[in-house]
């Protein structure tokens, strides 16, 4: 096979693992990350993203494993990493006391413009991200969603190759949440490597071209969301219960199972691949005296449900 | 990018967000004179001195006693850094953290300066004195920017020891109180025996003997030198451990 000449990979690892004390928060992590692809990875709260996150941006020191971020080691050459990327964590890392303008301009300062390129690349990002209104009003006037998009920009000064974004709707009201999905499209159709975590699977679905699930510090699965829906769960089985007598059974049969679950209606799902003979198969082992569903109905996966499936004890 | 940079952006930094913050200006500015006038008016008729009127005495005194609050502000700015998200975008940024705190060193030591200014204009105002040359001036200048410079560092320190801002106020409580027991507000001589060895050996009495023997063209032995060891003395101590504290906060 031909050798590419320079890594394709903008980000990789190989079994990073990570401990606080005795609490292992990473177990063996390996991941790819295309050139120019948005990547998600998704997860609960406590799964460890967070501090996959700061290992990849140089913050924090993985215990064991190696990792690249467009193409230098994260120990070795961090500094080379540090000038490659721009991190936005969930706390807005701005100063609330100084305008849009001067933050900006400050990062732009740090990142090695001159006073001149520094205001031309501040005033570029305000129009970029809609805050020339607000940039001369102090951050500590903005809304949330106004600061992220801030956070965003002073992460952009530098024209970072990797963008990682930490939970970067997490508190947005819903109409943020979607200026800031079209912000996260913009990027990655600048060429730019978005890496981000999620806890929202709508989110991971939306925005990106491949997604991994962690949980409790390992990957549980990892493709394009297509992929993912398609290899866990391709449809889903919808058993609408004849009484609740009859639904609190299978609930308790089902356990982690049971990908959807709507009491009102008696209503549980199961994964299935939606082939006659596994949906027979499944009706016969949920109901077996054939008096307890009343009705059933099959659906297409959603991420939902293969996040479920994956992530249940 | 030279380091020169980031140390002139983040002192630029430090010094606005001072500006900004009207709680910093009223603790730099308007306490220092005040208290100044309650010592001089309120407690000043009751206190014998050599120097003729208390106000001369006593306005050394004060600019050691506002050195004390702009440094332990430092404490509350640094970590008010390091507990919002802001230090994690400057260490991704490959931003040198000396950079940042030195940004809040020099913001502590313009703080001091135009506290310096309110207090001497003030204390001119009501009655103070000096008999000093322009190398008197100079050297006292040099003597409290070293003093100034030191205790900021040492705020610093604690502002990355301390869990949180509020906290990291608390824990320069000792800077504020250290000039008590000295002979910045009364001659150590009129203290109880057993404080005469603390007073006489303690960091800020040789910084107040060395700005008042400058500034009111008195004998001052070896006080400058006194002076000058602790500040390099405390500075050594306090630069290796900011070093190694900040590293413990960030690994």
């Amino acid at each position: 096979m031909h050798r590419e000449p320079r890594p394709s990979w903008a980000i990789e690892t190989r079994g990073l693992s990570k401990a606080y004390g005795s609490v292992p928060v990473l177990k063996g992590l390996d991941l790819q990350v295309r050139r120019g692809s948005v990547f998600a990875l998704l997860g609960p709260n406590g799964a460890g993203k967070t501090t996959t996150v700061r290992i990849l941006a140089t913050l924090a020191r993985a215990d064991t494993g190696q990792a690249t971020v467009a193409g230098h080691d994260v120990v070795a050459a961090r500094s080379r990493v540090r000038r490659a990327i721009s991190l936005t964590g969930q706390y807005a890392a701005l100063d609330e006391e100084q305008t849009g303008l001067e933050n900006l301009r400050m990062m732009a300062r740090l990142r090695g413009r001159s006073p001149a390129a520094a205001r031309r690349r501040a005033a570029e990002l305000l129009e970029r991200f809609a805050l020339t209104g607000a940039g001369d009003r102090r951050v500590s006037t903005y809304s949330g969603g106004m600061r992220r998009r801030l956070d965003i920009a002073a992460g952009l000064v530098g024209d970072p190759e990797v963008v990682f974004l930490d939970e970067p709707t997490t508190g947005l009201d819903p109409r943020s949440r979607r200026t800031m999905w079209a912000t996260v499209g913009s990027l990655a159709g600048a060429g730019v490597t978005v890496f981000l975590t999620t806890q929202y699977l709508e989110e991971a679905d939306q925005l990106a071209d491949r997604v991994a699930v962690l949980d409790r510090g390992r990957i549980r699965a990892e493709g394009t969301p297509e992929e993912l829906k398609k290899t866990v769960t391709a449809q889903r089985l919808d058993l609408t219960m004849a009484g609740s007598a009859a639904y609190q059974a299978l609930v308790g049969r089902l356990g982690g199972r049971a990908l959807h679950r709507a009491p009102e209606e008696l209503v549980l799902g199961v994964a299935t691949d939606g082939s006659a003979a596994h949906v027979r198969a499944l009706l016969d082992e949920l109901d077996p005296t054939r008096e307890q569903v009343a009705r059933f109905a099959l659906h297409s996966a959603t991420l939902d449900d293969v996040f479920l499936e994956l992530t249940h004890e | 990018m030279s380091d020169y940079t980031a140390y002139a952006v983040l002192a630029g930094r430090s010094v606005r967000l001072t500006r900004r913050n009207p709680d910093a200006v009223i603790t730099a500015l308007v306490l220092p004179v005040m208290l100044m006038l309650v010592f001089v008016y309120f407690f000043g008729g009751a206190i014998e001195t050599s120097t003729g009127t208390y106000v001369t005495y006593v306005a050394p005194g004060v600019l050691i006693l506002c050195a004390g609050y702009g440094a332990s502000m430092t404490a509350t700015t640094v970590s008010d850094d390091m507990t919002n998200g802001i230090i994690d975008r400057f260490r991704s940024m490959d931003t040198s953290p000396t950079a940042v705190l030195t940004g809040h060193v020099a913001a502590s030591v313009a703080r001091n300066a135009a506290a310096t200014s309110a207090v001497l204009g003030v204390a001119f105002a009501i009655g103070f004195r000096p008999h000093a040359g322009v190398v008197d001036w100079l050297a006292a200048c040099g003597i409290l920017l070293l003093y100034i410079t030191t205790l900021s560092w040492l705020g610093a320190a604690a502002g990355l020891l301390a869990k949180s801002p509020e906290a990291a106020g608390g824990f320069t409580f000792g800077m504020l109180f250290l000039p008590y027991p000295s002979s910045a507000f009364v001659p150590i001589d009129t203290m109880p025996d057993w404080l005469h060895g603390f007073a006489e050996n303690q960091p800020v009495t040789p910084v107040i003997e060395s700005l008042r023997g400058l500034l009111l063209d008195q004998p001052t032995g070896d006080s400058p030198w006194l002076a000058l060891a602790w500040c390099l003395g405390l500075l050594a101590v306090a630069l290796p451990v900011c070093a190694a504290l900040f590293r413990r906060r960030t690994g």
